[in-house]
């Protein structure tokens, strides 16, 4: 079939569908198509497919308008539970802050707030340790603004809330060590080399946020194995 | 050819990346709490409207690069067409779109929102999901590594304006406890038609369940898997650092995962190439005629005909063309392509004449 041009062959066959009848055929070769704006290809981008009414797009917010994120994080609502300190460990079945019971956890599986991990830990901390393979304590990432504020700060109760007291980061330094070794033993040297990171910067992080003169990190280099 | 139909739009769809010839896309999600709230599931309208406001403030403040920016979508006044729509196109999840909880709480109205960057559509930030922020970053073939750099740079700068909730033992904490530590999910979508057509499926499958990986269907948990797409990601995130476990996926799992989808597309098109030669001609057969197509359909079929260009068998079929039409043929994407409201059985008609309209431009040359 020739395209409405009458010079190529028509590879495009258009069919305008209105209320389950077939009301409009057009055949067009690809040149004509794509004149007549009929897309071959039939992608179109997110923003042109949703209607219009229901998105914005964003914009650097200017200061006017703009509240300073600090307000919100300085001044909680009255609802909200009180941010997270380093506590002793209650075996209570309330959380403190949120009022959720261990019995609504173990029904739904999730917890109510952040408050909920120190009042349940001792509950918790058993199943979280079975759901992630014997995982135990967090290795990785700590919040970096979060980190770099609490640096000299005379009162370490900041720094304990990212990286916990003395006692604990021993005890996750004395596992990551256990681990290493275990590592080099199985002679995976690649998972060690990123242990042996993982316990410098873990190491250099702690000193380098309660002394006051900071601890360079070592630069990686492949831990050898004897 | 119509090589330049994607330009800068959408460049995770395009079916390109390292091992793409079974890899269709890596994502990474990184869920966080804002410190003095509760979490989702059990905060009160007020606070997640608040919640909502915060992120909001944050997100569209944010530095992106000069040609992109963040579209924000209030998904409690979103409507049902264009809440499907993100659906489909992997930038939230069904749940989100709904507005319901695990739990079974929670409806159409809860205040919540998903922010998407544009034009690439490479990320997405659902605020109000299960956990107050949940950031995704996702690209076209095995690039677990770069999506992760991306999802902890939009992390820091997100976090440079807002406290999360973190505890020195337990990590960034979430309402889930199996998403606890890293928060850290990392996602490969993979097409493995040649282990189903060996009868091999199930045993990889059972084999990336012992090495301790989700297996997914299409659209996420619970979803069904037509045309053997599937979803693999770690469901350990305490006690391994980001690194670590992107290492494990990327450097050992994956790779695993992909060799035998490889094996099993060589040990057809050399003991059961006919067998091969068929399916995947008639598979096109199809698509280049039916006249009614429901969506599992299309998809099954677009993915014998994506195993016949990989494998050499079907040479005339731009493979992404395959990967456009995967997304044009859901529901939602006809409808809003077509521009028109199309009952179940228009859209199986409309959809047999989109595929057909796509796959017999080339034919010609053939």
């Amino acid at each position: 079939m020739l395209c409405e041009c009458g010079l190529h062959e028509a590879t495009i066959h258009e069919t305008i569908i209105t209320n389950d009848k077939k009301t409009l055929e057009r055949h067009l070769c690809e040149q004509c198509a794509r004149a007549q704006g009929v897309s071959v290809d039939p992608y179109i981008p997110i923003n042109q497919l949703l209607s219009t009414a229901s998105y914005i797009m964003g914009q650097v917010i200017t200061d006017e308008h703009a509240q300073p994120d600090d307000d919100f994080v300085a001044d909680p609502p009255s609802s909200a539970t009180p941010r997270p300190t380093i506590k002793a460990h209650t075996s209570s079945s309330t959380c403190s802050a949120c009022n959720q019971t261990f019995a609504d956890f173990k029904k739904t599986g999730l917890l109510g707030c952040p408050r909920c991990y120190q009042d349940f830990e001792d509950r918790i901390g058993p199943m979280i340790e079975r759901a992630h393979e014997g995982g135990c304590n967090h290795v990785g990432k700590v919040p970096k603004r979060a980190l770099s504020e609490c640096k000299g700060d005379k009162d370490t109760s900041r720094v304990e809330a990212l990286l916990g007291d003395i006692r604990q980061r021993e005890a996750r330094l004395g596992s990551l060590r256990s681990q290493l070794s275990k590592s080099i033993h199985n002679e995976e040297y690649e998972q060690a080399a990123m242990l042996r990171d993982e316990l410098t910067r873990l190491t250099s992080l702690a000193s380098s946020q309660i002394e006051p003169v900071p601890t360079p990190t070592n630069s990686p280099s492949s831990p050898s194995p004897s | 050819m119509h090589a330049g139909a994607f330009s800068n739009n959408a460049q995770w769809l395009r079916g390109l990346g390292e091992a793409n010839d079974v890899v269709i896309s890596s994502r990474v999600r990184l869920a966080r709490n804002i410190s003095g709230f509760p979490f989702t599931p059990q905060a009160s309208r007020i606070d997640r409207a608040q919640i909502l406001d915060a992120c909001k403030r944050r997100i569209l403040s944010m530095s992106t690069s000069t040609d992109s920016q963040f579209m924000w979508i209030d998904l409690h006044h979103a409507g049902r067409e264009d809440r499907n729509l993100l659906v489909e196109r992997q930038l939230m999840s069904r749940q989100h779109a709904k507005g319901r909880l695990s739990t079974g709480q929670g409806g159409l109205d809860e205040p919540r929102a998903v922010a998407v960057l544009i034009p690439d559509e490479r990320v997405s930030i659902m605020v109000n999901e299960e956990d107050h922020l949940r950031i995704q970053t996702i690209r076209s073939g095995l690039a677990l590594e770069a999506c992760l750099a991306q999802a902890n740079e939009l992390d820091d700068q997100i976090e440079s304006g807002m406290d999360y909730a973190y505890h020195p033992r337990f990590g960034y904490l979430t309402a889930c406890p199996t998403n606890v530590g890293t928060g850290l999910r990392l996602s490969v979508m993979l097409h493995l038609p040649a282990l189903k057509l060996t009868g091999e499926l199930e045993k990889v499958r059972r084999a990336a369940n012992d090495m301790g990986l989700a297996v997914r269907g299409f659209y996420g948990e619970g979803s069904e898997s037509p045309g053997e797409f599937y979803q693999l990601s770690n469901q350990t995130t305490l006690g391994k650092s980001d690194d670590m476990l992107l290492r494990e996926m990327e450097l050992e799992i994956i790779p695993k995962v992909v060799g035998y989808e490889r094996h099993a597309r060589k040990n057809l098109l050399a003991n059961r190439h006919d067998m091969l030669e068929d399916q995947t001609w008639r598979a096109l057969g199809t698509l280049r005629h039916a006249r009614r197509m429901k969506a599992e359909e299309a998809m099954e079929l677009l993915s014998l005909v994506r195993l016949g260009i990989l494998t050499g068998i079907i040479t005339a079929v731009p493979l992404d063309r395959i990967h456009t039409l995967l997304l044009s043929i859901q529901p939602m994407h006809l409808q809003r392509t077509l521009n028109a409201v199309l009952t179940q059985q228009q859209r199986r008609i409309a959809r047999a004449e989109m595929i057909r309209a796509c796959l017999n431009a080339e034919q010609s040359s053939e």
